[in-house]
């Protein structure tokens, strides 16, 4: 079991094809896997259909897939942050599809899990309802969402070991787990491998079976939104 | 005189009960937490934790610390991280006692409409659909009328809805109304606003 590869190109070699549904972890910019979008770019993918919380913005993250023409579609919960997004989308040349984000979290872990479909009561009597099957259970309308099955998915954790047991830092986790869960191959990129037996296995967030591809990198870890308080006020 | 956005998030805190874990919105639900006083409250963010935290002190911002407005924030020692799907998890379980969200437009029915405007800039919902469809209590927090001057408290949501029927309490510059059969109630009225002031600003039906 050889899990760990040493660059993007290399862990993507042979996953990578036009038309292809690919899942990516991230919230915002946050958590993002910055090295495999990087290398996505480069190799060129074309007619991409991308689940992903956001879209990242024009010069960062799966902003850089939409600079390229490279997706086709994006299956997300909000895109305010990317003018380029809004371009393509206004003008036709990209699909949009809503996705509620617990939805989208769920379809992804539902994927995973081997569960094509669920019921939820979130978007009834919304333009999200519309076209999709309802069943009411004690009085309350669910409408049926489907699990996302993904060819590739795509993440980033703070640190796995050579078999992908992997721990995420802080709000980093967000769409990740689920996000790998639903892939048939993922590829994860990590901020440090670590040696077997260094990681707590009771503290493994992710355990390395939802792991196939493993990459350790520098990241820029790009902030959107810098707040912060005066020191005087504390 | 018409409460102001500090004001209105301080009679939006007299919501919340001691114990209770709550989602804040972008907008002057934010400004909810400064007011919860001695209550011990937990806040959520959706894209993965409990305890939210204030913003840090200059210098000590962390990439790998955001709240669900990408803004950057801190932990607490009651804090816990989880990933989003275990996050909408806890809000479709029912087990975010209150929502306390910002609106374009409520309905005397408790539709709840902030997140589209056909025509106009697209963002998407987040986790809006989310949160009303799935905690205890939805508070909204908004001015009563938009800057023309036309009520946001209508007979019918015009724009996309965020969720039908879901909106329990409405907090605005004018006063508080419940949603309650056959339209909405008086709970309050602001500092210095007539009730015929506040039926006059208001377009839903007024019941009792």
């Amino acid at each position: 079991m050889q899990k760990v590869y040493g660059s993007a190109a290399e862990a993507l070699d042979g996953l990578l094809f036009d038309g292809m549904l690919i899942a990516s972890g991230g919230f915002g910019l946050c958590g993002i896997p910055e090295l495999l979008i990087d290398g996505i770019v480069a190799a060129g993918t074309k007619d991409l259909t991308v689940a992903s919380n956001n879209a990242g913005v024009d010069d960062f993250g799966l902003g850089k897939l939409l600079a390229t023409r490279q997706v086709k579609k994006m299956m997300s919960s909000y895109v305010g942050e990317n003018a380029e997004f809004m371009r393509q989308y206004l003008s036709g040349e990209l699909e949009l599809e809503f996705n509620p984000q617990g939805t989208l979290a769920e379809r992804m872990r539902a994927g995973g899990a081997g569960i094509p479909g669920f019921y939820t009561k979130t978007g009834v009597g919304t333009v999200i309802a519309e076209g999709k099957e309802v069943k009411t259970w004690n009085g309350q309308d669910y409408i049926l969402e489907e699990g996302i099955f993904a060819d590739l998915s795509i993440v980033k954790a703070w640190k796995a070991d050579d078999t992908g047991n992997a721990i995420f830092r802080k709000t980093a986790r967000n769409f990740n787990p689920p996000a790998a869960m639903c892939g048939k191959v993922c590829v994860m990129e990590v901020e440090e491998i670590v040696p077997r037996g260094s990681l707590d296995p009771d503290h493994i967030h992710l355990p390395g079976i939802y792991v196939h591809r493993l990459i350790q990198g520098e990241h820029e870890k790009r902030i959107e939104q810098r707040t912060v308080r005066k020191r005087e006020e504390a | 005189m018409p409460w102001d956005r500090n004001q209105m998030a301080a009679r939006a805190a007299e919501e919340l009960e001691d114990g209770m874990y709550v989602n804040l919105g972008i907008g002057i639900p934010t400004l909810v937490a400064n007011y919860v006083g001695d209550k011990d409250i937990t806040l959520q963010s959706e894209n993965g934790m409990l305890g939210m935290g204030p913003f840090p002190f200059e210098g000590e911002e962390d990439p790998d610390l955001i709240n669900a407005g990408k803004q950057t924030i801190t932990e607490l020692n009651r804090t816990s991280y989880f990933d989003s799907a275990m996050s909408f998890g806890m809000i479709r379980g029912g087990k975010i006692a209150a929502a306390i969200l910002g609106a374009m437009e409520v309905a005397e029915n408790g539709d709840l409409a902030n997140w589209m405007i056909p025509g106009k800039l697209v963002k998407g919902m987040g986790g809006a659909m989310d949160l009303v469809a799935g905690v205890g209590k939805v508070v909204v927090v908004m001015d009563h009328q938009n800057k023309a001057g036309e009520s946001k408290v209508l007979k019918a949501c015009t724009l996309p809805l965020t969720g039908a029927g879901v909106v329990d309490r409405i907090i605005t510059n004018l006063g508080v109304l419940d949603v309650v059969e056959g339209g909405l109630k008086i709970v309050q009225l602001a500092d210095g606003v007539t009730e015929d002031e506040l039926r006059a600003a208001t377009e839903a039906t007024i019941v009792g």
